[in-house]
């Protein structure tokens, strides 16, 4: 009994040492965090920022958002909010609908009239209110396209919340525009 | 011209250079720890106001000079307000018998090691004031806890000194430096290898360093005595707990390392870096343990640092005797 209490203090007072070790160690080891403005990290694989929209493989300027609405429903938080314009296609008579539709679609919004064959839900804006974003990821999840995803914008600082209300539809095309001048 | 004393000239020129001494090194421990800190954890530390951030004391200073003093509602105003004075004044009285050098002592007195643990006391009375007067639970909290720490931890550290006292037969600072020789094995670090841990556990539980910083203990009691304090009168905490850091490791190399003897030329450097090699290693504890339990602190004192301070003394007089 006492022996073993004896040996347990050595071992004891033993990994005060090992640990004096290992912060010793890793005193002198190189640093892993960078100095942020003169310097960024390019390893964001793994990171999780605000969702953005995918665009279309042949259409990058587009995106493959049916406009639906599941995100915004679906949405803890209510970030999502879709402004959808209703365009009836080819019809002539369609000219009162097509002016008048420009109306904020969220939680409640009802599925366009089935009674007009030719109707296109067209998206104009795609708000995300990333004030507001638990990063759950359930709108990218259940949307039945693929049309969400995680984006990897890690710099992001703002002075007023209104910087982190974001139009991903625009973001998206501005986005694309640089890539297509890029290339 | 007025007709002072030369031994009062002598103190008042002492204490506005350890006032100097102290300022610089509150500056430098600040950016040391905060370095010392980074480093472990593997991040640069201070970096952006100056060269690799050496300015940054400097900018918190300044700020913390230009914050409003605030008294709480229901505080006693003049107990709160005398407390951080307290408890810096007596650590300037500190450092007047330390030999920094053969020739630097401010006073050379045949009491100096009863006077450094004496006025090191007064800290204790200083964080009892703070925490009483705040009118806050933590403040009270951390009060009781410093109270009770200290009280445990006088004794083995006057338990681990009295060997050295035993051994150099002195309590003046500067013959216990000179009794000692040049080289690390003439130390009595050599012949007291457990009342040198036993002194230094007690020093880092008496300056309330982590592991031992239950009275400030952030995590549980907000900062425990000075919860209240704005301004400079959290900076004169600061200031005197790095003080008494100094005051501790100083004391411990001219008990334990051979004070300004060191191999070569004997002299202030030695001393200082003896004394700045233990504050790093202070700060290396620091962040490298957790805080222990309350029951634990005191455990760790009644159970293991007295009796071994005990049994080191017996037998320290015993070998004397013989
Ligand atoms: S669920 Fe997908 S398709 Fe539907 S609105 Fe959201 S992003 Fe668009
Ligand atoms: S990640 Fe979650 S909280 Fe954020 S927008 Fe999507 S559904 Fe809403």
């Amino acid at each position: 009994m006492m022996v073993k209490k004896i040996k347990q203090t050595f071992t004891d007072l033993w990994s005060l040492v090992v640990g004096l070790k290992v912060t010793g160690k890793n005193f002198f080891q190189p640093q892993l965090t960078v100095h942020y403005p003169r310097e960024t990290v390019d390893t964001l694989d793994g990171y999780r920022g605000h969702v953005e929209l995918v665009p279309k493989k042949n259409d990058p300027f587009n995106p493959i958002c049916i406009a639906c609405g599941t995100c915004a429903k679906i949405c803890p938080s209510n970030c999502i909010t879709l402004h959808v314009k209703k365009v009836t296609e080819p019809a002539p008579s369609a000219k009162k609908e097509d002016s008048a539709s420009q109306e904020p679609v969220q939680n409640n919004q009802k599925a366009a009239s089935p009674k007009k064959p030719k109707t296109k839900r067209v998206l104009e804006a795609f708000e995300l209110n990333y004030n507001y974003c638990s990063l759950c990821g359930l709108c990218a999840q259940s949307c039945p396209l693929g049309g969400l995803r995680f984006s990897k914008n890690v710099y992001l600082a703002g002075v007023s919340p209104k910087e982190f209300e974001i139009d991903l539809l625009a973001r998206m095309r501005s986005q694309s525009q640089i890539a297509k001048e890029e290339n | 011209m007025i007709n002072l004393p030369m031994p009062l000239i002598q103190i008042l020129i002492g204490l506005v250079a350890i006032l100097a001494f102290v300022g610089l090194n509150g500056l430098v421990l600040v950016y040391l720890e905060r370095k010392i800190a980074g480093h472990v954890q593997r991040r640069p530390g201070p970096f952006e106001v100056g060269p690799h951030g050496i300015l940054q004391p400097l900018a918190d200073a300044v700020k913390l000079v230009g914050k409003q003093l605030i008294t709480p509602k229901g505080a006693d105003a003049v107990l709160y307000w005398a407390a951080p004075i307290i408890s810096f004044a007596p650590a300037i009285v500190c450092f007047l018998p330390i030999p920094f050098g053969p020739t630097l002592t401010n006073i050379n007195i045949n009491a100096g090691l009863v006077l450094i643990l004496a006025f090191t006391g007064l800290n204790v009375l200083a964080l009892c004031l703070a925490g009483w007067s705040s009118q806050n639970k933590w403040s009270l909290l951390g009060a009781a806890r410093d109270i009770s720490q200290s009280v445990a931890y006088e004794i083995p550290l006057l338990l681990s000194i009295l060997p050295i006292m035993m051994l150099s037969g002195s309590l003046n600072l500067y013959e216990i430096s000179t009794s000692q020789g040049a080289w690390p094995w003439q130390w009595y670090i050599v012949y007291q290898p457990l009342a040198f841990i036993i002194f230094f556990v007690c020093i880092l539980a008496e300056t309330n360093r982590a592991p031992f910083d239950l009275p400030e203990a952030e995590s549980e009691l907000t900062a425990g005595f000075h919860t209240e304090y704005s301004g400079m009168g959290f900076g004169l905490f600061f200031l005197a707990e790095y003080s008494y850091m100094i005051v501790a490791c100083a004391m411990a190399s001219i008990l334990f390392l051979g004070g300004f003897n060191g191999p070569l030329a004997s002299g202030w450097w030695w001393f200082l870096l003896k004394v700045y090699a233990l504050l790093i290693v202070m700060m290396w504890l620091r962040w490298t343990y957790p805080r222990v339990r309350f029951d634990q602190l005191l455990n760790i004192c009644w159970k293991w640092l007295i009796p071994l301070s005990l049994v080191n003394l017996l037998f320290t007089a015993l070998v004397i005797k013989l």
